[in-house]
């Protein structure tokens, strides 16, 4: 920042001065990207915008996007036509790989802004480590946490026998051998689908540790040939045996709605209270997870180093974070996004608040999620995809 | 047709217009400049040049990385032979159809049921598809579990098989009613009733009577069209996200999944691909130009051969059928969209929801005004643009058959438009030019004209030149030609062609998306970004209203003619 100032960029943005961030946001318009794929988020974010409106008067634009490399993608672009500044980005929702490509190619605003906000002394950084290493990558402050994730199965119990539901990766292929077609996961690289080959990963890996460094060449086809083998006794017992997955997430849930899977999954704990809540899913479903652990991660957003409208985006990025933005955000009937605060650091009446929310029916409590498994380095899941799509990729 | 171009011109205020107009050669280049350098920008990365991720040297190892992708070659040709079978079956059944049919009752009744297909967008044609076919889709819930005895949806792999046969269909139902309308704008142009009681006379039954007679000069005027449709289905994106082969996806999915790749390297990859999809698009053109000759000489066999195919019947029936058959499965498609965005809890095998509900139409509404305003006015400027440019180029070139000169615009519809988009957006960002309506418009306006030259070419170039001539003979100015005689005759073309390119503006994803940085949200932008969420209640909502607007575009030119010529019978249709 102080070198900036020497530079004699007056207009520079300065974070350590907060009051300056807020006067200068005043009347900026805030393009910020995001994955418009869920009514219920799209809803939050408005909800936030006109918030933002009216408290600071900054203008909140959501940029619907069905896949978050298309921002990437934008100010690729902007960079490549030496567009380095008033770039059409500027807040981008953003975890793992895309964080790890914008951080590789210089493409975030920084150094580190996110830990000088107002409201990261809520933060729950002791707990949650993931808050700062996003997918093993530190964040350095160039991506401010959103909100949490923690993979979760569910089924239906008009159909399903809690007793027989699966407690392991390989449970699950057992009770896919009893129930051929009923089990499937979205076609990777969709995240949810790439996701679930991480955990299975984790669980059939001895040395977990190795999987928090960059895979290498010499050792990766060793180090995977335990999920390989899980692969290939599944794919047969997989719904369409495996010749054809389901695009993403709500397609699953779709699924599992119209009867053709009994056992889903979600990045979201909440996910299935808030479809029952829009009868998209019966009363009927419930959740369950591993005991032994399933992978859990955070999101974050991210501004974008030629972003025109800094201060809002800072002021936004802040705005998310606070104690009443994180509450709404958790509520099943608005979103159902586990917060990234400390309970323990708010003030009473906000914690007495987030207790006394309703998780919804078919919502575990935060105590019965179980152990959290740490998301691999993101180098894992780009070979993995790359492996995937070369064995299981055509079908016969 | 050579008047208005090559005589002095003796009115005065003819000749500066006239000189102004001899930009003609400036405007393919303005024209064809962004569309060159954006296959330019879609092609060099594919050799390794994207400076802004250090690739300056030239090479062909990312060619080398796509042959070692795993089932590329199965993808390229999975759609490769999509395209072609898809392209086939559609004219075909058109073909056949307008032979069979044209100038009866039964012709009228059917155009009026296939006319507003071509407002359907693709997408939401592939749902409809979709979600009456699929195990746990409307057909089987009628007949479940009371004649299947299924109380679950049965494992079949259907949509989405390997084969593409689901996406063929959902391709074919979409391109009929495409062709059919563009042959309807060339028909009036034919001597159709002369010449089926000519071919009658001599014994031919319809269909080969149409065949021998005057199909040759059909498909003269709708060749190009015939080669869009082409283009278009082997390189189709989103049909075949939603109805295609998944295991592996055809190239075009690739293409779009690798530009999307978090990884930026893969934008090598996905230019790599590129310029493959291209080569594969040139080869689907090169395979169809042989089929012509095939068809050609079949052709003139069967008109020397003496046959007369008198008992058509069957054919006719099978044809007229098929017509009907895509219709009905996309209204029944566009029915039960509405159906689900109305509908509750919809668990199989029930064959109604539970419930009905107006949460998902009260949520979605209010927030749909201002993409509505932005589609609306890119669409209507975009089609209006382009219909104002299409007719000065077809008045100066005339009926020649010029080659070089505005094939050039028909880049944009050869090149995978996710490749061509990216080079023209980094253009753009390089002029200086700030992602806002005007660009976006710019952009929207070179995908628009393409269709709307290939839809009002055709009729231009067969106006029965005798009309001008009598005209030019009374001494009227070249001018005054265009204005009285020229257009109010293609009156009717021209509003087609409008709403053509109005509702190809409508569907344009990609090209919005990037060159508006997603600062200008449209209906299209919205559909798509929410159909990747999968909720069938929004996404029947969002098809319905897309559907909408180009609907009222088609029905605005087939009305408009029979409103402004009232008292003018001939010029009705």
């Amino acid at each position: 920042m102080l070198v900036l100032g020497l530079a004699g960029r007056a207009a520079a943005t300065d974070v350590n001065d907060w009051d300056s961030v807020v006067a200068e946001a005043k009347g900026q318009t805030v393009y910020f990207n995001a994955w418009g794929g869920s009514e219920n988020i799209n809803a939050y974010i408005r909800w936030a915008g006109e918030e933002m409106k009216a408290r600071y008067g900054v203008t909140v634009v959501h940029v619907k996007l069905d896949d978050t490399a298309k921002a990437i993608a934008t100010v690729l672009a902007e960079k490549s036509a030496g567009q380095n500044e008033g770039g059409s980005v500027d807040l981008v929702w953003i975890n793992g790989e895309n964080f790890a490509a914008m951080k590789r190619e210089g493409l975030l605003y920084g150094p580190d802004w996110a830990t000088k906000l107002p409201n990261w002394r809520y933060v729950d950084r002791e707990n949650m480590p993931t808050v700062l290493k996003d997918f093993t990558i530190p964040t350095d402050g160039l991506e401010s946490p959103w909100g949490g994730a923690k993979l979760v199965f569910f089924y239906d119990s008009a159909r399903t026998e809690a007793s027989e539901l699966p407690r392991s990766a390989a449970d699950l292929l057992k009770w896919a051998g009893a129930h051929p077609g009923r089990f499937s996961y979205p076609q990777p690289p969709d995240f949810t689908g790439s996701s679930f080959l991480k955990q299975v990963l984790i669980e059939l890996t001895a040395d977990k540790a190795r999987l928090q460094r960059p895979a290498d060449d010499a050792t990766f086809e060793a180090a995977v040939a335990p999920l390989i083998a899980y692969l290939d006794r599944l794919t047969p017992l997989l719904w369409r045996k495996g010749k054809a997955y389901p695009q993403n997430y709500p397609d699953m849930k779709q699924k599992l709605a119209d009867g053709e899977l009994d056992i889903i999954f979600a990045f979201n704990p909440a996910e299935a209270s808030s479809a029952i809540a829009n009868g998209e899913l019966p009363d009927t479903v419930r959740s369950f997870v591993f005991p032994g652990g399933t992978l859990g991660n955070t999101h974050f957003v991210a501004i974008p180093y030629n972003a025109q409208a800094k201060a809002g985006a800072l002021l936004l990025a802040d705005f998310l974070l606070s104690p009443e933005a994180q509450l709404r955000k958790q509520d099943p009937k608005i979103w159902g996004d586990p917060t990234v605060l400390s309970l323990a650091k708010l003030a009473a009446a906000d914690r007495d608040a987030f207790a006394r929310l309703d998780l919804g029916v078919a919502t575990l409590a935060p105590e019965a999620l179980g152990p959290m498994l740490d998301e691999p380095h993101p180098d894992w899941m780009t070979r993995i995809e790359t492996e995937w799509i070369r064995r299981y990729g055509a079908a016969n | 047709m050579g008047l208005q171009t090559e005589s002095p011109g003796p009115v005065p205020f003819g000749m500066p217009l006239r000189r102004l107009l001899s930009g003609n050669a400036l405007l393919v280049v303005i024209l064809g400049l962004p569309v060159l350098a954006g296959v330019a920008g879609a092609i060099l990365p594919a050799f390794g040049y994207l400076p802004a991720l250090g690739g300056r040297d030239l090479t062909l190892v990312h060619l080398v990385e796509l042959a070692r992708q795993p089932h590329v070659l199965r993808s390229a040709l999975t759609g490769l032979a999509a395209g072609l079978i898809t392209t086939f079956a559609a004219l075909a059944i058109v073909g056949t159809f307008v032979a069979g049919f044209a100038g009866t009752w039964a012709f009228t009744r059917i155009q009026h049921l296939v006319s507003p297909l071509l407002a359907v967008p693709h997408a939401a044609a592939a749902f409809a598809l979709a979600f009456l076919v699929a195990p746990s889709g409307f057909l089987l819930r009628l007949a479940s579990p009371e004649l299947t005895g299924f109380t679950r949806p049965p494992d079949w792999l259907v949509p989405n098989d390997p084969y593409a046969l689901s996406m063929i269909a959902g391709l074919i139902s979409k391109e009929v009613p495409f062709l059919f309308l563009v042959a309807l704008a060339a028909l009036p142009q034919l001597a159709v009733a002369r010449a089926a009681r000519l071919t009658a006379a001599l014994g031919y039954g319809r269909v080969l009577g149409f065949g021998v007679s005057l199909w040759p000069a059909l498909y003269r005027q709708i060749r190009l069209p015939v080669f869009a449709v082409l283009a278009y289905s082997v390189s189709v994106v989103d049909v075949a996200i939603i109805i295609g082969p998944q295991l592996p996806p055809t190239l075009p999915v690739r293409i779009a999944q690798w530009a999307a790749y978090p990884d930026l390297d893969a934008r090598f990859l996905a230019s790599a691909g590129a310029l493959v999809q291209l080569a594969t698009v040139l080869a689907a053109m090169a395979i169809w130009n042989v089929a012509e000759r095939f068809g050609r000489i079949a052709l003139a066999r069967l008109t020397s051969s003496g046959r007369r195919l008198a008992e058509d019947g069957a054919l006719r029936v099978a044809a007229a059928l098929l017509m009907t058959g895509c219709a009905v499965t996309i209204f029944a498609g566009l029915g039960l969209l509405s159906l689900w965005s109305a509908a509750g809890l919809w668990p199989f095998p029930d064959a109604l929801p539970e419930s009905l509900t107006t949460r998902t139409w009260l949520r979605t509404l209010p927030q749909l005004r201002v993409p509505l305003g932005t589609t609306i006015a890119l669409a209507l400027s975009a089609a209006l643009l382009a219909l104002l440019v299409a007719i000065l180029l077809l008045y100066r070139n005339g009926g020649r058959k010029n080659g070089a000169g505005y094939r050039l615009l028909y880049l944009p519809l050869l090149v995978p438009e996710i490749s061509f988009v990216f080079g023209l957006q980094i253009l753009l960002f390089s002029a200086g030019v700030s992602p806002a309506f005007a660009s976006v418009l710019a952009v929207h306006f070179l995908f628009v004209l393409p269709y709307v030259l290939l839809s009002l070419s055709a009729p231009w170039r067969e106006l029965d030149p005798r009309f001008e001539r009598i005209a030019a003979g009374l001494g009227k100015s070249p001018l005054e030609i265009l204005f009285k005689v020229r257009l109010p005759l293609l009156f009717r073309a021209c509003l087609t062609a409008l709403a053509v390119g109005f509702s190809v503006s409508v569907s344009l994803y990609l090209p919005t998306l990037l060159v508006g940085s997603g600062r200008l949200t449209t209906i299209t932008t919205e559909a798509v970004a929410l159909a990747s969420g999968g909720d069938r209640r929004v996404i029947g909502v969002h098809a319905l209203v897309q559907s909408l607007l180009p609907f009222l575009a088609f029905l605005v030119a087939s009305l408009g003619p029979q409103l402004l010529f009232r008292n003018r019978r001939a010029m009705r249709t």
